[in-house]
C-alpha cells in the first residue's frame, strides 16, 4: 500500500471508518487523510503507530484519539467533546476550538488547540516516568480547568483575552503537574488545593518548546507568547485530601 | 478536653502452662501485641486487631482472645460503636474511615428467603447421574437468530453474536485492586478462578505482568481515575468493566493513600511512587447516560468490538431505572453492588448507611429490564455480601445471571474479617504490600483454596438445583417460584415478587 492514502468519510459510520484507518496503518500507510469528516466519534481510538499522521478534514465527533498510543492527528476544524481522552502517546493538533473535557485523564502525549476549549480541560491528567502529558490551549477555557490534575503540563496562552480563565474551580484537588496561564488569574478562581507559585526562568524554559510547537503548527508569530509573564499554579500539597479523614 | 482512653477492644491472654515460648506469636503479629520478657510472653492487648494470626499459628493453643472484655454500660441506642465514633470525632473533627463491609445489625434478606425442593409429585434430579448445566454466558444475547440452510443441509447462523464470557459456574470474583490487596492475593484469586473456568476482576489498579498468564480469565476495570488504563491493558482483559460505583461507598470516589503506592504498585497503576491515587467521585467524561453510552462504545471501538463491556453501579434507590439506562447503552452486562459490599476503606457513614440490599436491587432490576423488554439484552451480575452457595442460588432465583464474590474469596485465603485492611499490615498477606507479610501468602498453594471454595459452592448449587428439579441454571434465573419469604413484610415481598412461606404454587 502507498505510504499516503485518502479515505472519504462521507456518510461513513465511525466503526467502518476506524476499520479502514486500522487497515491502512497495518498495511504500512504513514499519511492518512480523512475527507468529509462530519461528527464521527472515536477517530483513532486505541490506535498504535508512532510515525502515523492522520489529517482530519471536517469536524470529528467526541473522544478523538481516545486511548491512542502514538499517532499524530491534525484536525482542520473544531473538535467535539474530549479529544485526547485517556490518551497514552501521540499528538493532536486542533486548528479551531474544542469542547468539554479536552485531554481528560490523558496519560501521555500532547494536545494543541488553536482556539478555545470548554469546561473541565485537562481534568485528571497524570504522568508516570517519561510519560508527561501536555495540553496547550491558544485562547481561553471555561471552568474546572485542570481539576484533580496528577501530573503533566497545562498551558493556556490566552491569546486575545486579559483573563483567559475567568471562571471558578481552577485546579481543584490538584496533586501533581502544573498549570500555566498567560494573563490575569483572580485568586477567587483557584480551587481547593491549588496555589500560585513563582514563575521563574526555569519554568519559562520548561514551557518554551510547547509554545514553539504551537506557533509552528498554527503559523503564529508572536514573541509575546515567549516573553510575557505566566501565572504558575500547582498543588498546595501532594495529599489534598489527607486532612479530611480519621480511622475507626 | 482529654476524655481518657476507650476500653480495649480485645483482651489477649497467654496460658503459661501451655506456652512453650516458641515465639511464633511474636513473629506473626505485625501489630506488636506480644513480647518476651524473661521466660514469659507478655501481651499488649490494645495492639490486637482480632486477626487471629497468632491463634492460628500457636502450636499449643496457648492463646485466648476475648472480644470487648470491658464493655460500656449497655444501652440499646448508645451502642459502643456510636459512643466511640463520637469520642473519635470529638478528638479529630474528621470523617471516620473504616474497613470491610456494612456493620448495621439488620437481618440479611437472604436469611428470610427459603428455597424449594421436590417431593413425590415432581421428581428431583440427582446431579451425580444427570448432567447439570451451570455454565453461564455473560454478555449480550440476540432477541432472535436468523439461520439459513446450506445446500448440503447444514444450518448456517446469519445473526452476528456479540462476544460473551463463558463461565463454567455462575460465581466470579469481584474487583479488588493491586494496591488494595497484595500481588500474591491477586495471583491466588486469578489462578483459582482460572482453574474453575471463571473470571476475576482487576479492580482499578492496572494489571501486573505476573497476572498476564491468567489474563483470559480477568476482567479489567476502567474507573474514574483511569489508573493503569492503556490500550494494552484493555486488549489483555477478557472483558472490560466501567466502575461507576461501589456498594460500600456509593456516590463517592476513592483515594489510595500515597504510602501504599510503592515501586511495584506505582508501575502497575502508572503513577509516581508515593503519589496519592485519587479516583474522583464521577467519571469526568460521564455526566449523563448518553456520556456513559459514549464511554461504553469508546471502549468497544478501541478493542474492535471483541470484548464485552460491563458497567458496575452501586445499588441505590433508583437502581432499576439506572440499570435500564445502562442496558440500552450498548453495555453487555450490568453489575449491581449491594450495600453489604466490602472495601479496604470507606467512610463509615457511607459503608453503613448508603445504598440498598442486593436482594431487593436484583429483583427490581430484573423486573424493570423485563418490563422494558431488554432483559435478554444484558447480563445481570450481583454482588455485595454473598456468603455461601445458598446466597448465590437465591440471588439467581431473584433474577441475576451470576454473582461476584469478594470478601468470601479473601476469607478462603485466611482473611478473618478483622476490618483493619486500612492499616496496611494484614498479617495474612492479603491487604498489605509489606514484603515479609505478602510472602506469608504463597499463591502456588493458596490458589487451591480459592478453587476449592468455588468448586464446593458450585457442587452445592448443583445439588440445590437438582433437589428443586432444575437441571439448568437458565431455569433457575429469575425463578421466584422457587423462593418463599419467611417473616418479610408484604411491601418487600412485592418488590422481590416472592410469595410467603405456606403459599402454594
Amino acid at each position: 500500500m502507498a505510504e499516503k492514502i485518502s479515505i472519504d468519510a462521507e456518510g461513513l459510520h465511525y466503526t467502518p471508518l476506524n476499520q479502514q484507518i486500522r487497515a491502512a496503518v497495518a498495511a504500512g500507510a504513514k499519511e492518512i487523510v480523512l475527507d468529509n469528516v462530519n461528527g464521527q466519534r472515536f477517530i483513532g481510538n486505541g490506535l498504535r503507530g508512532k510515525d502515523v499522521r492522520i489529517t482530519i478534514n471536517g469536524v470529528p465527533g467526541g473522544d478523538l484519539g481516545m486511548f491512542m498510543s502514538g499517532p499524530t492527528c491534525i484536525v482542520h476544524a473544531n473538535a467535539e467533546h474530549a479529544p485526547g481522552n485517556t490518551m497514552d502517546a501521540g499528538t493532536i493538533y486542533i486548528h479551531g476550538n474544542a469542547g468539554d473535557a479536552v485531554a481528560h485523564s490523558m496519560r501521555g502525549g500532547e494536545v494543541y488547540v488553536k482556539g478555545n476549549i470548554g469546561y473541565r480541560g485537562g481534568i485528571h491528567m497524570k504522568e508516570y516516568q517519561d510519560k508527561k502529558p501536555v495540553l496547550v490551549v491558544g485562547g481561553r477555557t471555561r471552568a474546572f480547568l485542570g481539576e484533580y490534575m496528577a501530573g503533566g503540563l497545562l498551558i493556556v496562552l490566552g491569546r486575545g483575552y486579559t483573563c483567559p480563565v475567568d471562571e471558578r474551580g481552577i485546579g481543584t484537588g490538584i496533586h501533581g503537574g502544573e498549570i500555566f496561564i498567560r494573563g490575569e488569574v483572580p485568586e477567587k478562581h483557584l480551587g481547593i488545593g491549588a496555589t500560585k507559585k513563582p514563575f521563574t526562568e526555569k519554568e519559562r524554559e520548561l514551557i518554551r518548546p510547547y509554545i514553539k510547537k504551537y506557533c509552528i503548527e498554527f503559523g503564529i508569530d508572536d514573541p509575546s507568547l515567549f516573553e510575557d509573564e505566566y501565572v504558575r499554579i500547582g498543588p498546595a500539597s501532594a495529599r489534598p485530601f489527607a486532612g479530611k479523614y480519621t480511622w475507626e | 478536653m482529654p476524655i481518657g482512653s476507650t476500653p480495649p477492644k480485645y483482651r489477649v491472654r497467654i496460658d503459661n502452662d501451655r506456652c512453650m515460648l516458641c515465639e511464633q506469636c511474636i513473629e506473626n503479629c505485625p501489630y506488636g501485641t506480644f513480647r518476651k520478657e524473661g521466660n514469659k510472653i507478655l501481651v499488649n492487648s490494645r495492639a490486637c486487631t482480632g486477626c487471629h494470626r497468632c491463634i492460628a499459628m500457636c502450636p499449643r493453643d496457648a492463646i485466648d482472645l476475648e472480644e470487648k472484655p470491658v464493655d460500656y454500660r449497655s444501652h440499646p441506642i448508645w451502642t459502643r460503636e456510636a459512643r466511640e465514633a463520637i469520642y473519635n470525632q470529638a478528638r479529630t473533627g474528621k470523617i471516620i474511615l473504616a474497613g470491610m463491609g456494612n456493620i448495621l445489625e439488620v437481618p440479611p434478606i437472604f436469611d428470610r428467603l427459603l428455597l424449594d425442593a421436590c417431593q413425590v409429585t415432581n421428581p428431583s434430579i440427582d446431579p451425580l447421574r444427570e448432567p447439570m448445566e451451570l455454565r453461564t454466558y455473560i454478555g449480550k444475547k440476540p432477541s432472535k437468530v436468523e439461520v439459513a440452510t446450506k445446500p448440503n443441509g447444514d444450518i448456517e447462523l446469519l445473526t452476528h453474536l456479540a462476544p460473551n464470557l463463558k463461565c463454567e459456574t455462575p460465581i466470579m470474583i469481584g474487583h479488588m485492586s493491586y494496591g488494595a490487596i497484595s500481588l500474591n492475593a491477586q495471583l491466588s484469586l486469578a489462578r483459582g478462578a482460572a482453574a474453575q473456568g471463571t473470571f476475576m476482576g482487576t479492580g482499578e489498579g492496572g494489571l501486573h505482568k505476573h497476572l498476564y498468564p491468567y489474563q483470559d480469565h480477568m476482567i479489567v476495570q476502567v474507573a474514574s481515575g483511569r489508573f493503569g488504563v492503556d490500550i494494552d491493558y484493555l486488549e489483555r482483559g477478557a472483558a472490560i468493566e466501567i466502575k461507576i460505583g461501589q456498594g460500600a461507598k456509593p456516590g463517592i470516589g476513592g483515594h489510595l493513600p500515597g504510602e501504599k503506592v510503592d515501586e511495584s504498585v506505582s508501575g502497575t497503576r502508572m503513577i509516581p511512587v508515593s503519589s496519592d491515587a485519587i479516583s474522583p467521585a464521577p467519571h469526568h467524561d460521564i455526566y449523563s447516560i448518553e456520556d456513559l453510552a459514549q464511554l461504553v462504545r469508546g471502549l468497544k471501538e478501541a478493542t474492535e468490538w471483541k470484548k464485552p463491556v460491563f458497567v458496575k453501579i452501586a445499588a441505590v434507590h433508583n437502581v432499576a431505572a439506572i440499570a435500564s439506562g445502562i442496558a440500552r447503552s450498548s453495555a453487555d452486562a450490568v453489575v449491581i453492588d449491594g450495600f453489604r459490599g466490602g472495601t479496604g476503606a470507606a467512610p463509615r457513614v457511607f459503608r453503613d448507611h448508603v445504598g440498598i440490599p442486593i436482594e431487593a436491587a436484583v429483583a427490581a432490576v430484573d423486573e424493570k429490564l423485563r418490563h422494558h423488554g431488554v432483559r435478554n439484552e444484558v447480563s445481570v451480575i450481583a454482588s455485595g455480601g454473598i456468603r455461601d452457595s445458598a446466597d448465590v442460588t437465591k440471588t439467581i432465583a431473584l433474577g441475576a445471571d451470576a454473582v461476584y464474590i469478594g470478601t468470601a474469596a479473601l476469607i478462603s485465603l485466611g482473611c478473618r474479617v478483622c476490618g483493619s485492611c486500612y492499616r496496611g499490615l494484614c498479617p495474612w498477606g492479603i491487604a498489605t504490600q509489606r514484603p515479609d507479610l505478602v510472602a506469608r501468602l504463597d499463591p502456588d498453594i493458596m490458589w487451591e483454596n480459592v478453587s476449592n471454595l468455588i468448586n464446593g459452592w458450585t457442587l452445592e448449587i448443583a445439588e440445590l438445583m437438582g433437589a428443586a428439579g432444575i437441571n439448568s441454571i437458565e431455569s433457575l434465573r429469575g425463578n421466584r417460584d422457587r423462593l418463599r419469604a419467611y417473616m418479610l413484610d408484604e411491601n418487600l415481598m412485592e418488590v422481590l415478587d416472592v410469595k410467603t412461606v405456606g403459599a402454594g404454587a
